[in-house]
Formats: structure tokens, sequence, C-alpha cells
């Protein structure tokens, strides 16, 4: 939610990065303040998941030039590891299975990892399982995967869910989800996004990139952005989106280039 | 003659000087056929030559360290305390026979409850010379005939010394439901000791081996072990295997397994000591339905070497055969494994499994892998693979963006890579000291897995 007086959690200035040398953000420009919800949304290969690596602190990805803020902080001096204790989480498009590390040892190292970077109290396994059980409730999640490996075996539409109860154990401040939604049938839809309403507060945002506009029938985005070739090209409210699922990137993109061409032209 | 040959000879020489002076024979002498092994096995190895790099089976395995270093049988027994090796006992272990420097220690063994009576009163565990007085015709149907020493020289050595063993029967239907505890305890530098294993599962019975060779000292010295198990008839058993010798010794074991019709064998082998160590490991399926599955992690740093050369050999039809081995290496240490498996002309609807994973984490750390399938019958399932690497970037980049420092992240997929073998393992006690054993050894930096990096 849009509202007066919030305080600004990430300011992206001009950001350009590279992956094995070939430039995939060409100026990318973007302010998120807390409570609000941002779709980013492009066709294929617009840079969107570049992007949210790119916050995470993918180590693949090279910035070349331009400037993100953390709450005022320099976000790229910041290791990954840095940037989830100060508040980042990324929902992976894939995540990745870990074979061998518990699912429910890894949710709670992660837990008191982030908890211990901010000062706060750590929890012994059994307040952990607690903890963990009763946010697994809210995402339906079956308190088995608590006992397989990280993903390991999971369908799409669990690991996702994982994600998600990730997000919900690490409150960060800035939650980047990656196409949360890809790979989700429409129960599975229901349930994260609901877990995705109950986390969205005042003193938080979201940044929700996705490929379709469906996603956004279940939460509703302050402002929707549209990628293309590495830079946002148009910014709207949600009524974008529906736009966008009506009509396809096409126009965006052609008015997009239109107004470069006449950029390019002005003295 | 070469110069090696000349240090060989030397080495054997001095090994086989002990043989005079060893224990007076712990057996009656009127077991002439233990004689006649044991001579046979001396005949052997006047006539075998100490391995090199040039031999096929041990191309990457150079034990020249070994010959150039002297070793002498046990002289004086250590007078080792109960309480000194309390530390080693597996609590779900009352049955231990406990080898310091390869001589049985009685007054350090137990017998529990599980181990101490078949159906026929006798015990189920104990040394040779009373597993020879109560189950004489089966010792002497076993002993030395499943380890060939025709043409290994170890085995022969260490057949050539056999005076004692550690013996387990378990007589028909019967099922022992508390591990077995062997417990190879080396006190004294410089000593050579040959530990021997007999495990005969007759058919239908069931059992847990614990072969666990460990140091009381970081000296040199050289363990060269034999097992022989076998077993009958729909016979189950678990063996483990845990090597964990001080950094300056060398350990060669072998074990010779013998499946029976339908039964199952399952072994987990943790190598994390020795300066180098081998494990061969021979397997034959002698009748038809016979499963085994062999686990394997060798966890080795600075300039270890770890070998282990296995070899399936289905020799019947619907044998089933699954092998996970996995290697840890840092520092400038050496895996190596060799997994043969062999299926014979007739041994259809084989359905065989091989994995070999191996994590490499330093730039001078080595692995050769071999996988050898050779296959003879037409019909049947046979897959292996291969892998050699070193962590995934994209799982610690995972870890790292849920707050795990790079290092916690490293050292819990480390740590995770060798436990998918340790959690393997069917003794829970065993099971937990040793996943405390890799996660203290796959730990490079104080944000240990399980604490809060950066916390105070």
């Amino acid at each position: 939610m849009i509202r007066a007086g919030s305080k600004t959690l990430l300011e992206v200035r001009g950001l350009r990065a590279t992956v094995d040398g070939v430039e995939i953000l060409k100026g990318l420009d973007l302010t998120v303040k807390s409570g609000e919800v941002h779709a980013i949304m492009g066709p294929n290969g617009s840079g969107k998941s570049t992007f949210a690596k790119v916050l995470a602190g993918h180590t693949a990805y090279q910035v070349t030039a331009g400037e993100v803020l953390f709450e005022g902080e320099n976000l790229l001096d910041m290791a990954p590891e840095a940037r989830a204790r100060a508040g980042i989480f990324l929902a992976f498009q894939y995540p990745i299975e870990i074979p061998g590390v518990g699912n429910s040892q890894f949710l709670r190292l992660a837990y008191n990892t982030v908890q211990a970077g901010r000062d706060k109290d750590e929890l012994d396994p059994l307040e952990f399982d607690d903890l963990v059980r009763e946010k697994m409730k809210l995402l339906e999640m079956n308190p088995e995967f608590l006992g397989r490996s990280v993903n390991e075996g999971f369908s799409g539409g669990e690991k996702k869910r994982n994600e998600i109860l990730q997000m919900a154990l690490l409150e960060p401040k800035l939650a980047i989800l990656d196409e949360t939604d890809s790979g989700l049938d429409i129960d599975a839809l229901r349930v994260v996004s609901k877990g995705v309403n109950r986390f969205a507060g005042a003193d938080n945002a979201v940044v929700l990139v996705t490929h379709y506009q469906r996603l956004l029938n279940h939460i509703v985005p302050d402002y929707v952005h549209v990628m293309s070739s590495g830079r946002i090209v148009k910014t709207g409210g949600s009524a974008l989106a529906l736009e966008l699922e009506e009509r396809g990137y096409d126009w965006v993109e052609a008015e997009a280039n239109s107004a470069a061409v006449a950029e390019g032209a002005s003295p | 003659m070469t110069a090696d040959a000349i240090v060989a000879r030397g080495y054997l020489e001095s090994l086989l000087g002990g043989l005079a002076n060893s224990p007076a024979a712990l057996v009656s002498p009127k077991l002439a056929w233990l004689k006649t092994l044991r001579a046979e096995a001396v005949e052997r190895v006047g006539v075998l030559k100490v391995p090199t790099p040039g031999d096929e089976d041990w191309r990457f395995t150079d034990i020249s360290a070994l010959a150039k270093q002297s070793f002498h049988p046990l002289r004086r027994p250590t007078s080792l305390q109960a309480v000194d090796i309390a530390h080693f006992h597996i609590e779900e272990a009352t049955t231990r026979l406990v080898f310091v420097d390869g001589v049985h220690a009685p007054q350090l063994s137990s017998i529990g409850a599980d181990g101490g009576g078949g159906d026929d009163g006798d015990d189920i565990v104990g040394a040779l010379a009373a597993a020879i007085a109560t189950h004489g015709a089966t010792v002497r149907a076993h002993l030395g005939q499943h380890a060939q020493f025709r043409d290994d020289l170890f085995t022969a050595l260490n057949t050539a010394f056999l005076h004692d063993a550690a013996v387990v029967i378990v007589p028909r239907e019967t099922v022992v439901t508390e591990p077995v505890h062997l417990l190879f305890v080396a006190t004294q530098p410089d000593v050579a000791s040959h530990p021997r294993i007999l495990l005969v599962a007759e058919a239908g019975s069931e059992v847990t081996l614990i072969e666990d060779h460990l140091t009381m000292h970081e000296g040199a010295y050289f363990t060269n072990s034999v097992a022989e198990i076998v077993l009958g008839a729909n016979a189950q058993v678990e063996h483990v295997r845990v090597q964990r010798d001080s950094g300056a010794a060398f350990h060669i074991g072998g074990c010779a397994v013998s499946l029976g019709r339908a039964s199952r064998y399952h072994s987990v082998s943790v190598a994390l000591g020795a300066k180098i160590s081998r494990l061969g490991l021979e397997v034959v399926q002698t009748v038809e339905g016979a499963q085994c599955s062999l686990d394997g992690l060798a966890l080795i740093g600075e300039r270890q070497l770890a070998d282990t050369h296995t070899c399936i050999d289905h020799a019947k039809p619907n044998g089933t055969s699954r092998q996970l081995h996995k290697a840890i290496v840092d520092g400038a240490a050496h895996a190596v494994f060799n997994g043969r498996v062999r299926v014979r002309l007739g041994a259809q609807r084989t359905d065989s499994a091989q994995s070999s994973r191996n994590l490499l984490l330093s730039a001078k750390a080595q692995v050769n892998t071999l996988p050898q399938l050779e296959i003879l019958a037409d019909n049947v399932k046979c897959t292996h693979g291969a892998t050699v690497g070193q962590l995934d970037s994209e799982e610690i980049f995972y870890l790292r963006s849920r707050g795990l420092s790079e290092a916690a992240a490293r050292n819990l997929l480390t740590y995770a890579f060798g436990a998918e073998v340790i959690d393997r393992i069917p003794v829970a006690s065993l099971r937990r000291r040793l996943e405390q054993t890799v996660l203290e050894r796959t730990t490079n930096d104080p944000a240990v897995p399980g604490q809060a990096a950066g916390h105070p």
C-alpha cells in the first residue's frame, strides 16, 4: 500500500550489470518504499531475473555502473549474506536442491544466523520446531518436509512453498519473489499468495517478478513496471497488468523505442 | 635386482623375521591344517613382490614409503586398562573383542548376552583358539579359504602371521540383535600388526559387525588386516568398517565376502586416517539371488592417500548390487577408487548400480576414479557413473542468500556430502559420533554449522 510518510527502502539508479561479459541490465531505475508491493513484468530475456539476482548479490553477475541503496546503505558493497541479514530476501525462481542437508536443520541455521545478525534471540531446536510448524500450517505444508533434504525430491509447488516459508521465517524488509508463480497450480497459487499477503505490511515491501498477470489477481500490486532490454520502460498501477495481459508487451516496447529515438534526436 | 626390489625384500625380511619370535603358537600344534595354511602363505610371501605403481592394481597408489620404513611385531604388550579405551565403546554393543597392537586382550573384551549363547550354548564371538575348540569344522572350512593369498602379498603376509583372529559364528536362524564390536587399537609406534577376522553367518541368521581400527598415538605403525565374511542362504550381515588410524600410519585392509543364496550384505566403510590406506573389498555372489550394497567414504587431507579397490563378482543369476563411494579430498591428499563389477556368463538378470562421487576442496587435491564393468551375460541391468567436482556455486549462493557466511555454506555442503554415506550406518551412536567427526573435519572456520555465523 502506498502511504504518506513511508520510508524509502530501495533506491536503484542507472544500474548496469553483465554476466559472462554480456550486458543484461542497461540503466535500470527503481524506488521502493516500505508498505509497497511492486510487480516487475516483461518478456523473456528482458532482465527481470537478472535484476532479482543482482539485488541478492549473486556472484555470477558484475555490476558495471549505477548504484543501489538499501535503507541508505550501499547494497553493492555487501556480501550476499550481509544483504540477507540486513533484510533482503530472494525467493528463487528455481530453488536449489541440497542433498544431505536436512530442511529443518537448514531453516533453523538460516533463521538463527539472521536473528544473530540482527541482535535478536536465537531459538533452540524445540523452540524453532514450534515456530516453523506454525508457519508451515499457514502455507498448508506437510511437516514431513522438515525431515527431508532441502528441496530434494520436492515438486515445483513444494519448492515454492518452501521459499515462502523461508521468507515468513526470516521476516525480511524487502522480499523479491522471482517468478514464484511459475509452475504453481491454482490451489498452490492461492496458498502461496495468502502467505505473501499475510507477510506484506507497513514496514516491509514486496517486489514480484512475474511473467503473467494471474499472480496479480491474488496479490494486488501498487505499481506495475515493465522491463525491456534491461531497463524499466513503463510504470503504471495494477490496471497496467491487465492491459499487458490483453495486448502483450510489443506495444510497450514500441513506445519505449520511439521514446528512445525521440530522446536521441533531441539536442 | 632394482634398488626398489632390494628395499622391498629388506622390508619383507624384517617383517618375516618376526615370525620366529612371534608369541608361541596360540593354538595347538596339533592343528596341522592351520600350520599348513601358514606355511603356504609364508611360501607366497617369499615369491611375491611389494607392488609398485608399475602393477595395474597399484597404478595410482605408491607405497614405496611403506617399504622404506621398518616395522616389527609386537615385543611387549601394552598394559592398557579398560578405562583407557572406555570412550571408544559403542553403547549399543555389549559384545566387544579388543585387540591391542594386533594381540587379543581378553581382559578388555566382553561378551554380552547376545554374543554369548547360540542354540548350542557356545559363544558366538571369540578369539581363534576358543572358536576352534567349539566350532572347529566351521573355522577350518572357511579360514583362509575366501581371502586369496596366492597373488596378494598383503593377504599372504597376514595369513603367514595368522595366530589369532576375531571369530564370529552365528548359528542358523539366529538373530543377533546387538552389534558386535571388534576394536583394533594401536598403542605402540613401529609395530606391524595383522588383524584377522572371520565372520560366518549361517543360513537365515542376522548380525551387525563393527570393525573399528583406531589409535592411541600419532606415531607410525603398519596395520595389515584381513576379514573373511561368509553368508549362508538368506543370511543378513551389516558390516561397518571404520579406519581412523594415526596420520603417520600405514593401513592395508582386505575384506573377502562370499554370498549365499538370497543373502544380503551391506557394508559402510569410512576411511579417515592413515598416511596411506588401502581397502580391498571383494564380494562374490556364489549362489543365485544374493544382494549386496557397498557404501564408502574417504575423508582425507594434508598428504594422505586413501585407496579403495572393490570388486563385486556376480557369478550367478538374479543378483543385485548397489554401490556408492564418496571421497572428500582436501590439502594435497589423493583419493583412489577402483570399482570393478563383474557379471559372469550366465549371471542373467543381474541388477547393478555403481556411483563414485568425489569432492575436491583444494587445487592440489587429487582423485583417480575408475569404474570398471565386465559384463559377459546379455540380459542384465548395469549402470555406473563417476563425478569429480568442487562445491556447487549455486548451492553456495543459495545458502549465502539465507544469511550463512561463505565459509559456513562451504562447511555445511561438505558435511552434507559426507553425511549421505554416514547416514547409512545402522548403529545410531556410531553414526552420531562419525557425523560429529565429519563435522569437525569439514569445518575450516569458527562458523561451525549448527552455530550461528558471526554470533559472538
